[in-house]
């Protein structure tokens, strides 16, 4: 899987790890499927995570060794999973009470396009011969505290994910509050799209050049420039 | 005596009628109950709109069903699978028609449905395609959609173990719809993996009680769905 905009900035895993560096100890957290199921390789030292899947599980654990996993113990990627001590499950109505409720700390998703105002689309290109699927990616934005996006910063047609308004079909209104891409970390504020990190050897420029919208500088001067 | 037992999967969907609402229990392969869809498809009851989250995979189970030519509607979250093109072919002919629902939503109208709640708000889905159409109210500064109870006329679900009243327990990720669906289901038919008399299973654990099931029927070692798909099987 070798893009062209991959030559500069961080490789999927190292997004993946950028993305584990914010999630706080002891956060119960929703991964997505894709490239957010990386994330959970990533736990910085120290840190105790609890993963939920919408499927019906609280404390999720990695992938079972190959012939030890069960075909009805499994993720909402529908892979099998393990259980890590203290988990539960439960049915889908506590699930998403879990997930609408406001008990989920943070959820991390793929999307297709995040505008500038913080609307995320990821589960539909809207065309006439697409199947709709839906999954609860709408019940995870409309309830989880922080929504974390994690994706490549353009798409392989070199088209880019962060847009003033979204074209494709909405996830959500209004509830991102953080992308990172290849390229750098960037948080949805009040005022828009604002860089708060750049990827190793990328500049403000490249990462502007590539945003579909205003990219707002690092609000504070960094202490190695 | 209370005795819900059914002496085979035959006999426990045998009641089903063209037409019905049938929900459907299972998230993926997890708790799909295979042998009573097949045992569906065998009866012959057409004209079916199915609540379940998913379309199946392969050519097994629910999209045997669907193939077959027996489901005019699906109600559910996501019907897209790696490796089935049943339910995208019937949905681009017309002949299957497709109500999307988020999720959460589906587990929650169906749990309202199975609770006596005709219908509730959620802030799921607001500002997206899929609130067109609904009823929308404001509460404390938050907009929320209408959304409307399921019920069902019958439900399928598989249960690890049952007692012959019908008190249920489930495995793992298997749980998933099944509680509710029993909740919604007029008539809920069971296949169980193992079936104990009643006091055998603790009071404390079980999960569905048996008020919320009619038909409960032994089904020892059940198949499963990426096994059935692996070896390239299809039903019938």
């Amino acid at each position: 899987m070798t893009e062209t905009q991959n030559s500069i900035g961080w490789s999927r895993e190292e997004m993946a790890g950028r993305v584990a560096q914010d999630i706080p100890d002891g956060s119960y957290v929703n991964l997505g499927i894709g490239i957010p199921e990386l994330v959970a390789r990533f736990v910085p030292e120290g840190r105790e995570l609890i993963y939920h899947t919408e499927n019906g599980l609280l404390g999720m654990g990695p992938s079972p060794k190959p012939g030890e996993g069960d075909p009805e113990l499994i993720n909402a990627g529908k892979r099998q999973v393990t259980t890590k001590p203290g988990a539960s499950y439960f049915h889908q109505s506590d699930s998403f009470a879990m997930i609408r409720g406001g008990h989920l700390d943070l959820c991390v998703l793929g999307a297709l396009q995040v505008s500038q105002n913080g609307d995320l689309a990821n589960w539909s290109l809207g065309g006439p011969d697409d199947i709709p699927a839906v999954g609860g990616a709408m019940d995870l934005v409309a309830g989880v505290k922080s929504i974390f996006v994690i994706t490549q910063h353009c798409t392989k047609d070199g088209a880019p994910k962060l847009v003033e308004s979204c074209t494709y079909p909405l996830t959500g209104l209004r509830v991102v509050n953080r992308v990172y891409t290849d390229l750098a970390v960037i948080a949805v504020t009040p005022e828009g799209f604002q860089l708060v990190e750049l990827a190793p050897g990328v500049d403000f420029d490249t990462v502007q050049e590539r945003t579909g919208a205003q990219l707002l500088p690092i609000a504070e001067p960094t202490s190695n420039v | 005596m209370i005795d819900k037992t059914r002496a085979n999967v035959t006999e426990a969907v045998a009641e089903v009628f063209d037409g019905a609402t049938v929900m459907i229990g299972g998230f993926g392969e997890a708790g799909s109950p295979i042998e009573l869809i097949h045992a569906l498809i065998d009866q012959g009851a057409r004209d079916l709109t199915v609540i379940s989250n998913n379309c199946g995979s392969g050519e097994v189970g629910l999209a045997a069903l669907l193939k077959a030519g027996r489901v005019s509607k699906m109600i559910c979250s996501f019907p897209r699978t790696a490796n089935s093109t049943v339910f995208p072919d019937l949905y681009r002919s017309g002949k299957t028609k497709l109500e999307l629902v988020p999720q959460g939503t589906l587990a929650e109208r169906i749990r309202a449905g199975g609770a006596g709640i005709p219908a509730f708000y959620t802030p799921t889905a607001v500002g997206t395609p899929l609130a067109n159409g609904k009823e929308s109210r404001r509460f404390h500064d938050r907009d929320y959609l209408l959304e409307y109870g399921l019920t069902a006329d019958f439900t399928l679900i598989k249960a690890k173990r049952a007692d012959t009243h019908g008190n249920l327990v489930y495995n793992k990720t298997a749980r998933n719809f099944s509680p509710i669906m029993a909740m919604a289901g007029q008539v809920t038919i069971v296949q169980a993996a193992e079936l104990v008399s009643p006091g055998e299973l603790d009071p404390e654990a079980v999960i569905t009680p048996e008020i919320f099931v009619d038909h409960v029927t032994h089904v020892p070692n059940p198949a499963h769905e990426s096994e059935l798909v692996a070896a390239g099987a299809t039903y019938p």
